[in-house]
Parts: C-alpha cells; sequence; structure tokens
C-alpha cells in the first residue's frame, strides 16, 4: 500500500499507526508542501480536496483520515472496530467521533498557536490557546470518567477508539496533565504504545512526548511537543523538507 | 422489543441527522424531546446519556451512545448494513470517505453559515456576515468536487445510496430554510442529486419534522 503525504502531520501519522498496528506493507511517498505538491493535478485526482493523506491500495484510492484508518483496520483487524459486534462496534465509533469533534478541534488549536505557528512565523493568539485548553479539560473530565469504569475508551479491551488519537494525545503526557489526570497516560494502552514506538523507531523511542501547560501564567510550554517533532523530522529526514524549508 | 429511543430537539441538525438514518434503515424508534430552555440537556439524567450534555443521544436497551454519526452508524448496521456496505471491504471504505467528506468538508463549512442565520437570531444575537461569506466560498469549494463526483456516479459513495448521502440531509434542509440555498444553483448534478434525496420518505419525514425557519 502506498502513503502520500508529509511525515509531520498527525492525520498520516493516524494512517501510520493503524498501519503498523495492523502489521501491513506500506511505502510513504513523500510529498513537499511547501512545493504544493497537495495542488498539483496528479494529487487531486487521487484526492479531490487536495489533502492528505491518500491511501493507495491497488486500484482503491481513499483519502480522509479516519475512513483510511478504518479500511486498514477492517481489512487486517477487524476486532479494533468491533466488527461483527452490534454494541462494541457503536461504542469504538462513538469514540472515534469524540475524538474528531471534541479533542481534535480543541488540540489542533493549540499546537497551531504553539508549535507549528512559531516555524511558519504566525504569531500566537493567546485568547485562542486559553479558550481551548478550558474546553479540553472538559473534554479530559470525560475521558477520566470514563476510563475510570472501563480499562479503554470503547469497553475493556483496546479498538480502534484508543490508537487513533495516539499522535495527538501523546501532547497530553505533559506534567502537570499526567499528574492531574492520572489514569490517561496508563490508558493508552500496551498496543497504541507499541504501534508509537514503531512510528517513532528508528532510535528515538516513543513519542510520549508532551504539552506542558502553565496556566497560571497563560503559557503554553512546547519543549516536549518540540522533541517530538524534532524525533519525526530525523526520522523521515529522508522523505520531508517541510520545516526546513519553512524557515 | 421497545422502541429505540432518540433523545434531542428536532431544531437541532445533529439530532435530525439521525431521523434520516433510522427512518432510511426502517427502525422502530421515538424521539424524546430534551428541554434546553430548561437546561434539561445538562440534568444528571443527560448528562447520563452524553456527557457532554449535548444532542442526540440513542437509548436501544441497555445501549445508551451519543455523537450523531456514530447513532446513524448504529441505526444503519442493526436494520439495514447495505446502507453501510460493510460486507464489501472496497465498497465500504468508499462509504467512509464519504461520510468523512460530509462532516469535514461539507457540514463544516455549512454549519456556521446555520448558525448566523438560523441559530444566532434565536438567541438574540445578531448574523456574522463576514463569517456567513467566507464560509459560502469554502462550500462553494467543496460543492465544485461533489459536482465533479456526482457527474460520474448518482450517489456520492457509487450508484448506490448511502448513509453518506443520507448525512447530509438534515444540514441541508436548514440550508434551504437560508437566502443562500442558491449555492446550489451552479451545481446541476449536485442539485438532482438533492432533489433525489428530497423525494425519499425518510427525508420528507426529517423535513416535516424541523420546519426549519428562516
Amino acid at each position: 500500500m502506498k502513503v502520500y503525504g508529509w511525515a509531520v502531520s498527525p492525520w498520516i501519522a493516524r494512517a501510520l499507526v493503524c498501519l503498523e498496528e495492523a502489521g501491513a506493507e506500506y511505502e510513504i511517498i513523500p510529498m513537499s508542501r511547501c512545493g504544493g505538491d497537495h495542488r498539483r493535478p496528479e494529487h487531486l485526482a487521487r484526492n479531490p480536496f487536495g489533502e492528505i493523506p491518500v491511501l493507495e491500495d491497488g486500484d482503491l484510492t481513499l483519502y480522509q483520515s479516519r475512513a483510511i484508518a478504518r479500511y486498514v483496520l477492517r481489512k487486517y483487524k477487524p476486532e479494533l472496530l468491533r466488527d461483527g459486534d452490534l454494541e462494541g462496534s457503536a461504542l469504538v465509533d462513538q469514540w472515534m467521533e469524540v475524538e474528531a469533534h471534541h479533542v481534535e478541534p480543541t488540540l489542533w488549536q493549540i499546537i497551531r498557536n504553539c508549535i507549528t505557528g512559531p516555524y511558519v512565523g504566525r504569531p500566537r493568539d493567546q485568547a485562542v490557546v486559553d479558550e481551548s485548553l478550558a474546553k479540553l479539560k472538559t473534554v479530559l473530565e470525560v475521558y477520566e470518567a470514563r476510563l475510570s469504569v472501563s480499562k479503554y475508551l470503547a469497553g475493556n479491551d483496546v479498538t480502534a477508539a484508543g490508537p487513533l488519537p495516539l499522535w495527538l494525545h501523546a501532547l497530553l503526557h505533559g506534567h502537570r496533565v499526567r499528574r492531574r489526570r492520572g489514569h490517561i497516560p496508563a490508558r493508552e494502552g500496551v498496543v497504541g504504545r507499541a504501534a508509537g514506538e514503531a512510528v517513532g523507531e528508528e532510535g528515538h523511542g516513543r513519542y510520549a512526548a508532551g504539552l506542558w501547560v502553565r496556566e497560571r501564567q497563560h503559557t503554553v510550554m512546547c519543549v516536549l511537543c518540540v522533541r517530538v517533532l524534532s524525533e519525526v523530522l530525523a526520522i523521515y529526514s529522508r522523505h520531508s523538507c517541510i520545516f526546513h524549508q519553512a524557515k | 422489543m421497545a422502541p429505540m429511543k432518540l433523545y434531542g430537539a428536532t431544531l437541532s441538525w445533529n439530532v435530525t441527522r439521525c431521523v434520516a438514518a433510522l427512518e432510511e434503515a426502517g427502525a422502530d424508534y421515538e424521539i424524546v424531546p430534551i428541554n434546553f430552555g430548561t437546561g434539561e440537556h445538562k440534568s444528571p439524567e443527560h448528562l447520563a446519556r452524553n456527557p457532554f450534555g449535548q444532542v442526540p443521544a440513542l437509548q436501544d436497551g441497555d445501549l445508551v451512545i451519543f455523537e450523531s454519526r456514530a447513532i446513524c452508524k448504529y441505526a444503519c448496521r442493526k436494520n439495514k448494513p447495505e446502507l453501510l456496505k460493510e460486507g464489501d471491504l472496497k465498497e465500504a471504505a468508499i462509504v467512509d470517505v464519504w461520510v468523512e467528506v460530509e462532516a469535514h468538508q461539507y457540514t463544516s463549512a455549512l454549519s456556521p453559515i446555520l448558525f448566523e442565520v438560523l441559530i444566532k437570531p434565536m438567541l438574540g444575537g445578531t448574523c456574522d456576515q463576514k463569517v456567513v461569506d467566507e464560509n459560502l466560498e469554502k462550500l462553494k469549494k467543496v460543492l465544485e468536487v461533489y459536482e465533479a463526483r456526482l457527474s460520474k456516479s448518482k450517489y456520492l459513495a457509487g450508484d448506490y445510496i448511502s448513509l453518506a448521502d443520507l448525512n447530509h440531509a438534515s444540514v441541508t434542509l436548514c440550508l434551504f430554510a437560508t437566502p443562500y440555498a442558491s449555492v446550489f444553483d451552479a451545481y446541476p448534478h449536485v442539485k438532482a442529486w438533492w432533489s433525489g434525496l428530497m423525494a425519499r420518505p425518510s427525508v420528507q419525514k426529517v423535513a416535516a419534522l424541523m420546519k426549519p425557519s428562516a
């Protein structure tokens, strides 16, 4: 299978984690964001929305990272979607939707303001960061309550609801968040962590970096996140030039 | 067997998204209204169904789930799995792609418009035309992609109707209650696809329930 995109994208990481989890054979076809590869006709033919990732499996071309994730898991590890189990699959879907609509939009605002913003010279909008942190706390409270009664989000076994938000949830393994939300780092699960190790493998180990939040001063420390990014960059340096060109 | 219970107000396009799926799937269900005016959505009973205090939520026997698109998938899987094509890897994947596209391309551009035009005035606010205009431009770009797609296949995922098409019904009905419905005029295949959907009893039921006001 082929995965098109630039390696630092969390959405491509979503696809890669599932491919690793599935033990599928795949190769990454690097694209250059700065070079505008996603707007070229050959890419628009793959994804008319001009986005990444795109997955090619034989004559099937898929886009939207969650659709890709579902396809890969359905093909190789349907148990992670609880395929065949009406109630189980509903819970997996529910928590995947929670990640899509409550976690990702909130975390993304923090990431783009605090991590990618500085790389591309965009000033941080602290009001947005503060608002997002407040929303994130609400979401974490819901996760905390759920993970107090269930070992994993969708039940007592690892499912797709777990590994999929891994990249973004890795950003939560920060000091203050861990102290306050004791359950969450532990609950990512062995499976999730193993997949994460594979993605971050070439000597750099886990992507367990984090977003260190200092609330009183209303600043977000991204030290550990930068470490994650530099790890990813080192791993995929032969594929991606994005940050070098963006500077 | 007791009917499924769909909790929420029919004014909400997230609730009526589920109605379209439940109707098309031929599910046995009833709608249980949740009164936002009295804060019922924040009551302990409702928070037990949806910890975010939002609607919809669905109860089917012992199972309680929230998030409209998860509810829609459950309804289809239980009553009309062909709407998801889950027996066929390739077709199911294409349905998934367009289910995601509805959420992250179409509705993500449309719902800010609907909020400004339909909801904000109800809450005593005024419509931010800049937000409407920006999102209309985004919506047009999305509709260009839809036009190209629907000129090659009758429905979004192929020549068969799927949940991907149905998930558009509630928000599109709301669009037609705003002054911006004419945005579809430039896209004849999209218009034809929408007319086809509108003719379905499931979508007509949603239209009757919503009675969206401009």
